[in-house]
């Protein structure tokens, strides 16, 4: 069947896909995307200009009322922000709590998925779909009887908690990523380092582990963002206990919740707050990307 | 100098070290061990760090929280099914099902259906990895902050004061009156504008995903089809779309569950007031705020109910994966 006779049974089709109609669909794409990327960019920028002008302007217009031409425009805010409140010290906070976060898990993770991909033991199989099942486990059936038992250990606030914490949670996704990329290196290497006497702790350090790094750099993002975004395991493990060890999550989400003013700070803190993992997200976004879909489609 | 920053120092080096270590020493231990049976011992040996995290901090408390929904407010009252009881028999709690729902079908709806859209149409243009940073990008930053963010958006004066937030001021320059919509609870409308927010950052997600996949179909294909004679609408519908509903199918159910567990949203915009409460939310408020741990356990454990057709279907589509692998 040839392409004339196929259009000229069905004339409508024709229509739709002559030279004009194209230009205009062509259009209509350009115009479509130009509009989803401003409706996802109104949001922040609104965001970005109100939180560099002074706390009586925020109350009496609007944001875009500062623009054109633009006018009271000021650091003020920031300089409040890290002055008044403890913004500075929540940043400090976030760091502490996010670094051990995202290392410990990596390293548990990648001997578990050695052991997955390349050992033999019974049970192998079901204990990974066991692992699995546990990526969609809610956080919230943990919270209860793991405070509980920190608070006997006399524990109860400190760091510790939400290293360990965010470790047995990350867990699970991090084996998982590990292992898929793990179980995917060619067999032959490792047959022909055992041949050559190389004991597992070696083929691991030397072979398993350099070959995994794209996917180490993954999972080193996804633990990173998802750690320092994370407002849940701080708000239960920290919240009541020991304030002053807060991640700036919790304490953004404290401002927003107090009502007692101070508007103008939330978008500076929120500004700090987003720095790092925007950073993180545009010098990685390959990575970023590549653990995404490496995750859910293969091959 | 913060004096923490030695412990810090000392946890980023000294834990990967106890753990290196740890490794190592397995083969020592090992050589303890007759030779024929070392094969046997070795991987559990690797996996014991794992299973004790999992173990630890996710099987054994969600065993600990399925017998305290069993339990009063009081530890050790048994009370058998009374908090459930109390939840289907609450209809100020049972909103917060009513919530979870809403937020399953329409936050999948809207970044599964938006996601793919977007996918689409980026495919045919040159600045597709300009639009798709801005469509991703919201996923990188916390829910805390992008609450933050739309809080401006949402934001609401009383009428005949000048409108500060963005939506009030786009309706307000095309005549319509003010609305507080994280208030109007007619319909649930503030549960939608909330998953709004939510679909904002997931869209993204759904569109990477969605988008590697449809570059995964080979042009020949499509172009055969063109050649035959078919619109771009028939190449979509008979064609493009058949071939991505197996990824459709997988993104849609991470969205699922993250419907599911949404918190973060609710608790920074609206702390599930005005009928806005989740699950999520309402198990912190019962556990944390009314100190009621046995409503707070009966919540966390009906969230799980909810999400375990999902982890079977997790599985299955997992087996199948390493079927064919």
């Amino acid at each position: 069947m040839t392409a004339s006779s196929t259009a000229a049974q069905l004339p409508a089709e024709r229509v739709a896909s002559g030279r004009l109609p194209r230009f205009f669909s062509r259009f209509g794409v350009h115009l479509v995307l130009a509009v989803l990327m401003i409706i996802w960019l109104l949001p922040t920028i609104g965001l970005l200009v109100n939180s560099l002008r002074s706390s009586s302007d925020i109350a009496s217009s609007g944001w875009w009322t500062a623009l054109f031409p633009p006018k009271g425009l000021t650091l003020d805010s920031y300089a409040k922000v890290l002055a008044e409140t403890d913004i500075a010290s929540g940043f400090i906070n976030s760091l502490f709590i996010t670094i051990p976060a995202t290392i410990i898990p990596i390293f548990v993770a990648a001997f578990a998925a050695y052991a997955f991909s390349w050992m033999n033991f019974p049970g192998r199989n079901l204990l990974f779909v066991a692992i699995v099942g546990l990526l969609v486990v809610p956080l919230q059936t943990t919270f209860i009887p793991i405070l509980q038992t920190f608070g006997q250990l006399g524990f109860a606030g400190e760091f510790l908690t939400v290293w360990l914490a965010h470790t047995g949670y990350g867990l699970p996704f991090a084996i998982y990523l590990l292992r898929n990329f793990m179980g995917s290196l060619p067999k032959e290497v490792f047959e022909s380092a055992y041949i050559d006497g190389a004991s597992p702790v070696t083929a691991f350090f030397r072979l398993a582990l350099p070959m995994t790094v794209p996917a180490i750099a993954a999972l080193a993002i996804f633990q990173f963002l998802f750690v320092w975004n994370d407002l849940l395991v701080a708000l239960i493990y920290l919240g009541a206990v020991r304030p002053e060890n807060l991640p700036m999550t919790v304490q953004i989400a404290n401002l927003v919740n107090s009502q007692g003013g101070g508007w103008e700070l939330l978008g500076p803190a929120a500004f700090i707050s987003m720095a790092l993992p925007l950073v993180v997200f545009f010098a990685l976004q390959r990575y970023f990307v590549r653990g995404i879909t490496g995750g859910a489609v293969k091959g | 100098m913060d004096p923490r920053l030695g412990t810090a120092l000392a946890v980023v080096i000294g834990i990967p070290a106890v753990l290196v270590g740890y490794i190592y020493l397995t083969e020592v231990v090992l050589r303890f061990v007759p030779e024929r049976r070392r094969a046997q011992f070795r991987p559990w040996l690797w996996l014991l760090p794992a299973l004790l995290f999992l173990g630890l901090f996710l099987v054994i408390p969600t065993v600990l929280t399925i017998l305290r929904s069993f339990q009063g407010a009081v530890a050790g009252a048994w009370v058998g099914l009374e908090n459930y009881a109390w939840f289907f028999g609450t209809p100020d709690a049972l909103i917060a099902l009513r919530n979870n729902l809403l937020w399953v079908v329409f936050l999948t709806l809207f970044t599964v259906g938006g996601g793919l859209i977007i996918a689409v149409l980026v495919d045919r243009v040159r600045y597709e990895t300009i639009a798709k940073s801005v469509i991703f990008v919201p996923l990188a930053i916390s829910m805390t902050a992008a609450g933050v963010i739309w809080r401006f958006m949402f934001d609401y004066q009383s009428p005949g004061s000048p409108q500060t937030g963005t939506l009030n001021g786009i309706l307000g320059a095309v005549g319509l009156g003010p609305i507080s919509f994280l208030q109007v609870d007619t319909l649930a409308l503030n549960t939608i504008f909330l998953i709004i927010v939510m679909a904002w950052m997931w869209t993204g997600f759904a569109m990477v995903i969605l988008s590697a996949a449809l570059k995964g179909i080979s042009t020949e294909l499509l172009e055969a089809a063109r050649v035959d004679g078919a619109t771009e609408w028939r190449v979509f519908r008979f064609i493009v779309f058949p071939l991505l509903l197996p990824t459709v199918a997988v993104v849609s159910t991470t969205i699922v569950i993250t419907a599911l567990k949404a918190f973060d949203i609710v608790y920074v915009m609206t702390n599930g007031n005005f009928g806005t409460d989740v699950i999520a939310s309402r198990m912190i408020k019962e556990s944390f705020i009314f100190g009621n741990f046995g409503h707070g356990s009966a919540l966390a454990v009906i969230l799980l109910l909810a999400i375990i057709p999902v982890m079977g279907l997790n599985i299955s589509r997992f087996r199948a994966q390493e079927a064919i692998r």
